[in-house]
């Protein structure tokens, strides 16, 4: 059987490996020119000072530590993680509420659908830009305007990326929700489970996958949240802090834009800013594979 | 399950209705204030148009030129570089997919492991460095930036492909090999039709991204002379106040008509691609 096997891979691999220089040669040297090269390129560079990579000269970890005492990166950091708590819970709860009734074949479903996805389809920095003509507008009734002050911009953003991202949430758990067994909930209801008890007994247990998904969906995005801040606050306010410019609402992702473009004596400090970045973008995907596999194990 | 027909099912449906209203609320508030004139959409945002407000489609006539840039040359540019960027993504990624779930070498795996580590990877990390080889390289126009597209969006389409063709019968391949079929042919005749379903979601997600970008061609495009929409979009609001608000919401909404138009005839697709991208995203 194994050899028999072998013998069939042989028969299409053997002819396609000739073949190599047209099916891989192409996307491989796209990848190295869009990947592979930034991405080292880049972790030199977080270790030099330069304006291009040509006159880059070697600095050590000083550009590291000028990030840890950089107020305004500290302040993206805070920033950035309770935004990605805020909106985790907000976005899930909602979508999820939202799934759940969608779910229960109430009247014009699809359209509901339709109308809660529909803000995903809009690039973020053009969502940004309505969004702070909405904002403005309500808040000039009291005198005030979108920047005048850092909790307007950070519950702004939070509305916004709610506003878009509950019905990209909710597709994947109505996805989730229609996969659970029919039998599953007729034996739940035979057996005289209430409605709420049909819920957090039989429904949520099966679209745990589903929350895994979404939750890590969620941080993530909030973790790389970019065109949405620049286009809706742009950071602003800004306050004098310890002697630094600190943009009160920026997140992390345009921190370390605005930080290449004050000057290129900051390059340095914002490819290493950059680094950091993903790092900690990294350790967040590789905590979702671990908590994905072990949802696995026990199912 | 029963069919909630009752009062109970009214309440939610009414309470739908509202909740579809507040969603559908930013498209309209650009809607009516694409119709009045600059003064009234500062003056009073959430007013409807009236007599006194409404310049017809005069806003849309000088959104076509406006902030010193046609309209229409970013809309192209923008639908160059999205048509393109995803034809390329989605035909040299399943030949590679195909390539590396089928050729068992080292070559395969090492790139296997890359595409998996280049999905992690957020666009903040690489986005300088890339600016610097794509202008080394002539890779800042509309027509070359497609392959910057390309090395950056393989990561999640290789392996999205690689998925799919895991799951595919092998004795078709082999079949076709024994009637004579050679490699690209096997591929073009055989093996693209059955991926089909994975070429309409990886297009979906990568259509989504390209046409919405805004940082990567931000950076990379030498923007004295190119611009897309979602950087135009940015650029007039750069001149907050002294920008044309009227005649930009006319910018605003003559970009999102295309994507609603598509929205509503691909809705079922662009749906799936969603469901189907997060399991595996």
């Amino acid at each position: 059987m194994a050899k028999k096997s072998a013998a069939k891979v042989n028969l299409v691999q053997r002819p396609i490996k000739k073949w190599a220089p047209l099916f891989i040669l192409p996307t491989f040297a796209a990848f190295c020119i869009g990947f592979v090269w930034p991405f080292l390129q880049g972790i030199y560079l977080s270790f030099c000072s330069f304006n291009t990579p040509k006159d880059a000269t070697w600095k050590g970890i000083e550009n590291y530590t000028k990030v840890f005492s950089d107020a305004g990166f500290l302040n993206a950091f805070k920033n950035t993680a309770a935004f990605a708590v805020v909106s985790i819970v907000l976005i899930n709860v909602v979508a999820f509420t939202i799934a759940y009734a969608l779910t229960q074949k109430i009247r014009g479903a699809n359209l509901f659908r339709t109308v809660f996805f529909m803000p995903n389809l809009i690039g973020g920095v053009v969502l940004g830009y309505i969004w702070s003509l909405i904002f403005d507008g309500i808040l000039k009734q009291y005198g005030t305007y979108l920047t005048a002050n850092g909790t307007y911009g950070f519950w702004g953003l939070v509305i916004l990326v709610a506003w878009q991202q509950i019905g990209y949430m909710m597709i994947i758990y109505i996805a989730g929700l229609q996969a659970v067994p029919e039998d599953m909930l007729e034996a739940a209801h035979i057996d005289g489970a209430s409605r709420s008890q049909t819920l957090f007994k039989v429904i949520i247990p099966n679209v745990m996958p589903s929350i895994t998904t979404c939750t890590f969906l969620t941080l993530t995005n909030s973790f790389k949240m970019f065109d949405q801040n620049l286009a809706l606050t742009g950071g602003l306010p800004s306050v004098i802090q310890d002697g630094a410019k600190v943009n009160v609402t920026e997140l992390l992702a345009l921190n370390i834009y605005s930080t290449y473009n004050i000057n290129k004596n900051w390059h340095g400090v914002a490819q290493a800013k950059a680094v950091i970045f993903f790092l900690l973008v990294a350790v967040l995907a590789i905590a979702q594979q671990a908590a994905t596999r072990s949802k696995e194990v026990q199912q | 399950m029963k069919k909630s027909n009752g009062i109970a099912g009214k309440i939610l449906t009414a309470f739908f209705v509202l909740l579809s209203l507040f969603w559908l609320f930013p498209v309209f508030e650009v809607v009516i204030n694409s119709f009045k004139e600059n003064a009234f959409v500062n003056l009073e945002p959430f007013a409807l148009p009236t007599a006194e407000s409404f310049v017809g489609l005069a806003n849309y006539i000088k959104g076509l030129t406006f902030g010193n840039y046609p309209f229409v040359l970013a809309a192209g540019y923008s639908l160059l570089i999205t048509v393109a960027s995803v034809a390329l993504i989605l035909v040299f990624c399943a030949m590679s997919a195909w390539y590396i779930a089928r050729v068992n070498s080292t070559m395969s795996k090492i790139f296997y492991y890359l595409c998996l580590i280049s999905m992690i990877v957020p666009f903040q990390m690489v986005m300088f460095t890339l600016t610097f080889t794509a202008d080394k390289l002539n890779l800042n126009t509309p027509w070359t930036i497609p392959v910057v597209y390309l090395g950056f969006g393989a990561g999640l389409a290789i392996f999205m492909f690689l998925g799919f063709i895991k799951s595919l019968p092998l004795e078709i391949e082999e079949a076709a090999a024994i009637d004579g079929c050679g490699p690209v042919a096997t591929f073009f005749r055989v093996v693209l039709p059955m991926l089909k379903p994975t070429l309409i979601s990886v297009g979906i997600l990568e259509l989504m991204w390209v046409w919405n970008d805004y940082l990567l061609p931000y950076l990379v495009l030498d923007r004295t002379k190119f611009m897309t929409i979602p950087i135009l979009v940015q650029y007039l609001k750069g001149s907050y106040g002294t920008v044309d608000l009227g005649a930009t919401m006319a910018v605003i909404m003559m970009s999102i008509i295309p994507i609603i138009v598509v929205y509503i005839f691909c809705q079922k697709h662009i749906i799936k691609g969603v469901a189907a991208g997060a399991v595996k995203g």
